[in-house]
């Protein structure tokens, strides 16, 4: 039950990162997920992931909208924030709390059904907008908390248990946003926390609106063999395109890397992440190539995972705004009434 | 008949033809020799072809509603010829354009009528079909300026004002007065019986709509985020803020000390309120009814989750689309009971444009010390009118009431936090901005919660923070604006009204007392009601409750909110679309004293 609190045990030979903190830091309630539900490794991950970083936990805000994985911010990073709103709206409620401080770093926590359903006009519209977030949906293709109904992302010919084959088109959430013109797009599987990891920590750094779509099959009603996203099915079908290393701006870069297997890429913060590029004619800074690429691979079959498409061009809804460096939220009143005097000169406007 | 300063002037003209900034400079003109002048603008949802009107009326005592009659009608649109002569009263005038024969049908006995060929003048002195078509609307201004005495340096004065920057556009304007003008003067007698002399009685007033001074008063309250989704008749609101701020908010290096969001819908644009209060940034949006309708998930998540928010319902004629562009005070149910479950919340009802400015800080304030959505609810006729109000003003040492929000220092100095803990007694509690202090995290929800924030489904927890809430309701009620009360002398009988109604109860109260009939008066400001408004209602035995709308929504929430006695609350009921008049209440009042003396 997420209202008991976690024990902190802490070993005292545990690592910690450059706060000193260990990972218990980082932790949250304890989950109330189904056992094995993939969107728990999901938790897990982006533990990992702020940990490493060395984020000060209160500079983190959790933002959620209704649904399993919505219910996941309350399990990672208790001294954080947190902000879970109402179904499909998380976006909106992100974009506002960004507009008024630009310094904290969002992570949004989402499903299929919260942003391909019910908030599909939303998560469309914090792509466009650009605002900074790490925006993760913890993609099922199946509603759970309401037992089990197709959502809006489950593939043609899906089984779910007691249900007949699904015949709607899914919704592909990283073919969207290379469309709509987010600037850092991955997809990855919740049981491959070595490829996740960095990918939520590149996200987490990055500049501008960054999606991780990841794969999460639900145990309890979509983890058969009908269904396209079940454990097996995705393990089976499973393409890396490229792997990711994050590397921190305040240390050498140690990974070594070979022309043509491996691309540094810089990150706004003066970070890299760098890529493995397992298929070498991978080529993530081409919107067009990533979206043929992907589209090709859905025909193919295969579940195409890794960085797909980044765009480091330092843009954000602010930058585009031309916003104060401040947050708006923490100006001085008198830095932002006009003066008196300037009231009763603008009546004349009006006589 | 002669009258001076007292002439309602109604214009019929076709939309998009450019008449508004004619009838603009016909009012302004009035106003500007002194004398107080109430319009009003009746315009259809339609960017091009189909009717508009707008209605001038010139009142020396400085009333602000509109009449019923009409002295004066300028009748330009052919499609609604008939209907504009007949809505003449008897003994009055009209004007129409001569250029082409009307029919003989189209005749009445008992008004004077005036041809005035202004469309052939025009094409004689423009060249241009553009300059033709706007410069007849200038000319029907030159024409009711001999025929009423308007001053013509006054109008040269505001033309020269308007035109600043484009001089050739002065002297244009200026031949097309002149010629209205010097045609009335030499084919009819000027002036007419019914004349406008200069006062004095507009020194230190300004002509201003709802939308504009609300949209000031959002500057001046500090607010910086601004999140909306376009909605007649709300927008102009949000143009308003945006373009104070980019004359009085930009840093010297050209940085935005702002940050307006156009929405995708009205259920992101709370979302994105929400989020920046929650963030601590005061935000606003500004909405209509449909808006509202949209917006209600999200208020009920507000209330519950305890962040502040402002909005700005303008209401519109419902229900569902309706009428957009005509007014009504129609959602005053939805807005004070929005959501689903047990929920309430704090309303203010502005009177005109003054008060919409000096609402908006106020709920600001409001809303942040009760950590709750306050919604202002104002109408088309107040936001998008332009109404005589005297000069706004600003408190220099006013200071944003923040609330009871805890600094870094604070949490520092603390074993522990809890989001919900009534530590005061007044139902409100703390809370903590994200980035200020590990010890003040805590997860907002709309879901089950203790009082110390956590999750549950626990029933006496649940029901603790719930029974919280109604305490905090009850602080709200001492928090709001007090109602305007006047006790003429004291009567057993009494109007109770709001908003824009104002004007018209207090113009129909001069009315009665010249009848002898003498009513004491409450105007309320806000919801939920407080103790003098329950005083007030207790001391009378009959309580005309005068709003716009058809379900009697006000008198409804006296019996809701304050458990008023609904045999006591007689309703007049005003919702055709068109703002209130003071001889609808007088009418309205005189057939419930007799039915109620006969009874």
């Amino acid at each position: 039950m997420s209202y008991i609190a976690k024990p902190k045990v802490s070993h005292p030979n545990m690592a910690r990162n450059k706060l000193g903190l260990t990972v218990r830091d980082y932790e949250g309630s304890v989950s109330t997920l189904c056992a094995g539900c993939g969107h728990d490794s999901i938790t897990a991950a982006i533990i990992q992931a702020v940990y490493e970083l060395g984020l000060e936990p209160h500079t983190l805000a959790k933002m959620s909208g209704i649904g399993c994985s919505s219910k996941t911010p309350a399990y990672f990073v208790s001294q954080s924030h947190g902000f879970n709103s109402v179904h499909g709206r998380m976006a909106s409620v992100t974009t506002g709390a960004n507009a008024a401080n630009r310094q904290l770093n969002y992570i949004g926590v989402s499903g299929d059904g919260d942003s391909l359903s019910i908030g599909m006009g939303q998560f469309a519209h914090a792509i466009r907008r650009n605002v900074d977030m790490c925006y993760i949906i913890e993609n099922n293709g199946v509603y759970g908390l309401t037992k089990g109904q197709y959502s809006a992302s489950a593939d043609i010919g899906s089984v779910a248990k007691k249900a007949a084959p699904n015949q709607l088109a899914p919704i592909d959430p990283v073919s969207t946003a290379i469309s709509l013109g987010a600037t850092y797009i991955a997809r990855s599987f919740s049981g491959d926390k070595e490829q996740l990891v960095p990918l939520i920590q590149g996200a987490l750094t990055h500049k501008g609106f960054a999606l991780v779509d990841v794969i999460s099959p639900c145990v309890t009603f979509n983890d058969n063999e009908g269904s396209t996203k079940s454990y097996a099915h995705t393990r089976k079908h499973f393409n890396r395109v490229m792997d990711a290393d994050y590397i921190e701006p305040s240390e050498e870069i140690v990974v070594a890397y070979q022309e043509g297997e491996a691309m540094p890429v810089h990150l706004h913060d003066g970070s890299k992440i760098i890529f493995r590029k397992l298929n070498k004619d991978y080529d993530a800074t081409s919107r067009a190539a990533a979206f043929s690429f992907l589209r090709d691979s859905i025909n193919r079959g295969e579940i195409i995972t890794g960085m797909l498409f980044l765009d480091e061009d330092g843009h954000d809804m602010h930058s585009d705004r031309n916003t104060v460096d401040a947050p708006l939220a923490q100006l001085a009143y008198e830095d932002l009434k006009p003066s008196e005097s300037i009231l009763a000169e603008l009546m004349n406007r009006y006589r | 008949m002669s009258r001076i300063n007292d002439v309602v002037i109604k214009i019929a003209t076709v939309n998009g033809t450019g008449s508004s900034s004619a009838n603009g400079l016909l009012a302004k003109a009035i106003f500007r020799m002194g004398i107080p002048v109430v319009g009003k603008n009746y315009f259809p949802s339609n960017i091009q072809g189909l009717p508009t009107w707008y209605e001038i009326r010139v009142t020396a005592d400085g009333y602000e509603a509109r009449k019923d009659h009409v002295d004066l009608m300028i009748a330009m649109n052919a499609q609604t010829y008939e209907e504009d002569m007949n809505e003449v009263a008897a003994d009055g005038w009209l004007i129409y354009d001569s250029t082409w024969p009307r029919s003989r049908l189209l005749d009445r006995e008992d008004i004077t009528v005036f041809g005035v060929p202004l469309s052939r003048m025009c094409n004689e002195h423009f060249d241009t079909a553009r300059a033709r078509i706007l410069m007849k609307n200038i000319a029907y201004v030159g024409v009711v300026a001999a025929l009423l005495d308007i001053d013509l340096e006054v109008i040269k004065t505001l033309l020269q004002e308007t035109f600043a920057s484009k001089s050739h556009l002065v002297d244009s304007n200026l031949e097309a007065i002149r010629l209205g003008f010097d045609y009335a003067k030499e084919n009819f007698v000027c002036p007419l019986p019914v004349r406008v002399a200069k006062m004095d009685k507009t020194a230190g007033k300004i002509m201003i709509d709802g939308n504009t001074a609300a949209g000031l008063g959002c500057v001046y309250a500090g607010a910086t985020v601004g999140a909306w989704y376009p909605i007649t008749p709300s927008t102009s609101l949000m143009d308003a803020y945006k373009a104070f701020c980019e004359q009085y908010r930009i840093t010297k290096d050209g940085k935005k000390k702002f940050c307006i969001i156009q929405s995708e819908d009205e259920l992101a644009a709370i979302g994105a309120v929400l989020g920046a209060s929650w963030n601590g940034a005061r935000a606003f949006t500004p909405t209509s009814g449909p808006g509202i309708s949209l917006m209600n998930e999200f208020i009920g998540f507000a209330y519950y989750a305890e962040i502040p928010a402002v909005i700005f319902d303008v209401q519109r004629v419902g229900p569902s689309t309706g009428m957009p562009t005509r007014t009504q005070q129609c959602d005053l149910t939805t807005c004070a009971y929005a959501s689903h479950g047990d929920t309430k919340h704090v309303l203010l009802f502005p009177s005109n444009p003054e008060e919409c400015f000096y609402m908006a800080p106020m709920a600001f304030d409001l809303a942040d010390r009760l950590q709750t959505p306050v919604m202002v609810l104002s109408d088309l006729d107040i936001g998008m009118n332009d109404w005589m109000c005297p000069d706004l003003k600003w408190d220099k040492d006013y200071k944003p009431d923040k609330g009871k929000v805890l600094t870094a220092e604070d949490l520092e100095g603390m074993e522990k936090f809890y989001r919900y803990l009534d530590v005061d007694g007044d139902g409100i509690p703390y809370r903590t901005l994200p980035g200020v202090h590990p010890k003040g995290s805590y997860f907002t929800r709309g879901s089950g919660h203790t009082k110390f924030g956590t999750y549950t489904e626990d029933p006496k927890q649940y029901q603790e923070v719930l029974d919280r809430l109604l305490k905090k309701w009850h602080t709200a009620r001492t928090l709001v604006p007090e109602a305007d009360i006047e006790y003429s002398k004291f009567n057993n009988e009494a109007i109770l009204s709001l908003g824009s109604c104002d004007g018209a109860v207090k113009e129909a109260l001069d009315i009665l007392k010249k009848k002898n009939i003498g009513l004491n008066y409450c105007r309320v400001k806000a919801f939920p009601f407080t103790d003098a408004i329950r005083e007030f209602i207790d001391k009378h035995d009959r309580i005309y409750v005068v709003e716009q709308n058809r379900d009697a929504q006000l008198r409804t929430l006296l019996m809701l909110d304050i458990d008023i006695e609904a045999a006591k609350l007689i309703s007049m009921l005003h919702y055709n679309g068109l703002p209130i008049s003071a001889d609808f209440v007088v009418e309205r009042l005189l057939e419930e004293i007799v039915k109620g003396r006969a009874a």
